[in-house]
């Protein structure tokens, strides 16, 4: 049964790749990358229960913080086209 | 006392995590979270922005009624997304809000981001910029009703 | 009792899976950005909330129902700023939505004309 969850959250990723290469603009990219991301917490967790290791938890954790800066940081990135750029300052493009 | 309970919730999401309860780890639990708390209290996010422990009561009514709005409104989307003709309205529209602190309105557009069918797109003051996946999501948003539960939720400050 | 836990914990984790797929189906499906987070938020929401709630129930009392309930409080708090970062990302940089109807010009006063009367809604 762990494996059937398993294998539903694997099609699902499928999709969002086939989002992530299709997808017109950036920001279609992003959301199916950050998608892949919530995706690949589940499929941790679910993995986790399957093979008896629950510590693949601790890493699902990890993902989710990184998931969240990750896409924080490219969104940035897209907006300012440099990290480091001053926030208050007008965009350049 | 905000730090002390910044401080009690740090050290049990150390021990939640570790699992392993020997004198060295504790201790190293401890020395981590003097240090957080003290990195906390020196960037000043120890004020009811950062830390709205005062919202804590009246969790107990709001969040339960945020999960049922969440699961009806998406089995809503659900159905939008399984049907053939695939029948969207896309909306956009601005509503107000009505809260006074900066946690309040953090609530309400994160409660309307975290409803499926509607996205806060933008915010400019008390004015959210939000786009609807039907109509009559933005509708009932323009209603204000989850306004004012939030509104009662963030109490009288 | 055991029998009545397994079938619950079960269901749970059915019915998150399919609302998983059905999430990543509309992002395949809809027609621009806007509505594909739409989708997404299906996912993020009842996806991932019962897999993880039927995760726990199996786990029992323990650390590891614990951590899973912390990764769902993360997971529930962080994604709407993910969100509306994208959401205001995309309108910044111009990206027009598909709008059926655009009612950011009158906002709240349409509701106020519309009154009582709204057939559409309920």
């Amino acid at each position: 049964m762990f494996a059937g969850a398993a294998a539903a959250i694997l099609v699902a990723l499928a999709l969002a790749i086939v989002r992530a290469i299709k997808g017109p603009t950036v920001f279609d990219r992003v959301l199916a990358g950050n998608t892949v991301g919530s995706l690949s917490i589940m499929l941790l967790a679910v993995f986790g229960f399957l093979t008896d290791r629950p510590e693949f938890l601790d890493v699902g954790l990890t993902y989710g913080f990184l998931n969240l800066i990750g896409t924080l940081a490219v969104l940035k990135f897209f907006r300012y086209g440099d990290l480091a750029y001053d926030a208050d300052s007008e965009p350049r493009s | 006392m905000r730090w002390l309970s910044l401080a009690a919730l740090l050290f049990a999401f150390w021990l939640a995590l570790s699992g392993h309860y020997t004198a060295m780890l504790v201790t190293a639990g401890i020395v981590s979270t003097a240090v957080c708390v003290f990195a906390a209290v020196r960037m000043r996010a120890l004020d009811p922005e950062g830390h709205p422990i005062e919202l804590l009561p009246r969790t107990v009514t709001y969040y339960p009624w945020l999960v049922r709005e969440i699961a009806s409104s998406a089995w809503g989307v659900t159905k939008i997304i399984l049907h053939p003709a695939l029948p969207i309205s896309p909306c956009m529209t601005v509503v107000e809000a009505s809260q006074k602190t900066a946690a309040g309105l953090a609530t309400y557009a994160n409660s309307i981001t975290l409803t499926p069918g509607t996205i806060t797109a933008g915010v400019d003051g008390n004015k959210f910029t939000v786009h609807a996946l039907v109509r009559d999501g933005a509708i009932d948003l323009e209603s204000g009703g989850m306004d004012r539960r939030v509104t009662a939720f963030e109490g009288k400050t | 009792m055991t029998l009545v836990v397994e079938i619950a914990s079960w269901s749970l984790i059915l019915l998150g899976s399919f609302f998983t797929l059905v999430g990543a189906l509309g992002l395949v499906r809809m027609p621009d950005v806007y509505t594909r987070m739409h989708a997404v938020s299906v996912i993020d929401t009842l996806g991932i909330g019962m897999t993880f709630l039927g995760l726990a129930v199996q786990a029992g009392f323990s650390l590891v129902t614990l951590k899973l309930l912390f990764l769902m409080a993360l997971v529930f708090f962080t994604w709407p700023v993910v969100t509306h970062a994208l959401a205001q990302a995309c309108l910044h940089a111009g990206v027009q939505p598909q709008l059926a109807e655009d009612r950011r010009e009158f906002g709240r006063h349409a509701t106020d004309v519309q009154g009582e009367g709204r057939p559409s809604s309920n």
